[in-house]
């Protein structure tokens, strides 16, 4: 049933694509992090414009399925004169802009949870807004909010296997070309979802310790 | 660039059908997840340790393991053991087992929230398990799992656009083939990102709706 020499012979060009995939789903996770505070502060501005931006950034990346966002950005991009994406750059900017939204969301919350006072006083002690935002606000809600932020991380790394679709080499994608070299797709694709949980399942259990922690440390 | 309503008019029969597969496929998938979903839970509380501790396992294993890679052992490695599904088949089934896993978990949460006590006290009055979990559990977990089961849903709906990469005809699969076809990228895309947005926002607003209906007996 289990051939295990094409197992041996396919772990290399795994360990390759495994490579591809975090590297993806991390640079998607950074970048989207950094669209996402922006996104949790235009949310939580005065101006009725800015958080009317926010609201409409979240609900379109969050209502259209992420393959949809990709097919989007790959298709779409040089129709509107953009030079034609490879299709790394396609899938980090699709995980980024949309996992910007979902980690606005839980940003947003993080940053509602702090005290107002501290604001005015860092304010009247006179530190800008931006400093404000990244010295005092961001490090506490990031702190409160690590554990969803892991469970997002985790959820990126399962959503990055659909970038095998525009032709990207991540594990998906490699295991779909072992398995059509070699018909055996049950065991490609068995020892493929093995991996994502060799990945995803410690992952998941460290951001369970993380909310733990919290907990404890809030209890 | 410029933009040509007429292709979206000239395919409005197959859009509505491939709209009503994806709705199909998402409604069948999450409602057989659900029943599968809530039998998990009810296993899990009620079948002692050793049954508790294998659908943990296969619970956690589901859950890190990408929707794209269960489509693909199932729908690609099913003949290996001699079962053969059609697409849609394979993609309403495999809807149904990974959101049941999700839906468990969602089960499970709402059960541990009814405190101790109220069972004990039911059994003291003589209900029967069944009476208990249908008339004490039931309508106080219902309150506490409801937002979470409409995210769930929200979330399958937009799952099933990953059919596509098997051939089920929903939405996505045939717009982008519309598009290839006719290179009208951006009417069909545009058509494609409204009908989920659409859908979504649906669920979300039927949600908070339903949301107050099991809530409302906390109100009085």
């Amino acid at each position: 049933m289990f051939d295990w020499p094409t197992f041996v012979f396919s772990l290399p060009l795994l360990a390759q694509a495994l490579l591809i995939t975090l590297q993806t789903s991390l640079l998607g996770n950074v970048i989207g992090f950094a669209i996402a505070v922006g996104i949790a502060s235009m949310q939580l501005a005065g101006r009725p414009l800015l958080r009317r931006l926010g609201g409409s950034y979240i609900f379109v990346f969050r209502g259209v399925p992420l393959l949809v966002q990709l097919l989007v950005i790959y298709y779409l991009a040089p129709m509107l004169g953009a030079p034609n994406l490879s299709p790394m750059v396609a899938a980090i900017m699709a995980l980024s802009l949309c996992s910007g939204a979902y980690i606005a969301e839980i940003l947003r919350g993080g940053l509602m949870a702090i005290p107002p006072g501290q604001r005015e006083a860092a304010h009247l002690l006179g530190m800008s807004r931006a400093a404000i935002l990244l010295r005092i606000e961001l490090p506490q809600a990031v702190q409160s909010t690590l554990p969803s932020l892991v469970n997002e991380l985790v959820l990126l790394i399962k959503a990055s296997a659909l970038v095998s679709v525009v032709g990207l080499a991540d594990l998906t994608r490699v295991a779909q070309n072992l398995a059509a070299s070699d018909y055996l797709f049950f065991q490609h694709y068995l020892v493929l979802a093995g991996i994502y949980c060799l990945i995803n399942i410690p992952l998941t259990m460290f951001g369970r310790g993380l909310e733990r922690h919290l907990q404890r440390s809030l209890a | 660039m410029n933009f040509d309503p007429s292709i979206i008019l000239n395919n409005a029969g197959a859009i509505w059908s491939a709209f009503m597969m994806t709705v199909y496929t998402w409604l069948v998938g999450s409602a057989l997840g659900l029943v599968a979903g809530f039998v998990l839970a009810a296993l899990m509380l009620f079948g002692g340790t050793p049954l508790r501790l294998v659908l943990r396992g296969v619970i956690e294993l589901v859950r890190g393991t990408p929707f794209l890679v269960i489509l693909f052992l199932v729908y690609y490695g099913g003949p290996a053991f001699g079962i053969r599904l059609g697409a849609i088949t394979a993609g309403v089934l495999c809807i149904a087992g990974y959101s049941s896993v999700y839906f468990a978990e969602i089960f499970r949460s709402g059960f541990a929230s009814v405190p101790r006590g109220q069972l004990e006290a039911g059994e003291c009055l003589g209900l029967s398990r069944l009476q208990l979990l249908w008339r004490v559990q039931l309508p106080q977990m219902l309150v506490l799992i409801t937002p979470a089961i409409v995210n769930m849903l929200t979330i399958l709906c937009k799952e099933t656009a990953v059919l596509s990469i098997i051939t089920v005809p929903e939405l996505t699969a045939v717009l982008t083939g519309i598009g290839t076809r006719t290179f009208t990228f951006i009417e069909t895309l545009l058509v494609l990102c409204i009908a989920y947005l659409l859908l979504v926002e649906l669920t979300s607003r039927l949600g908070r709706v339903l949301e107050r209906r099991v809530g409302a007996y906390l109100q009085r």
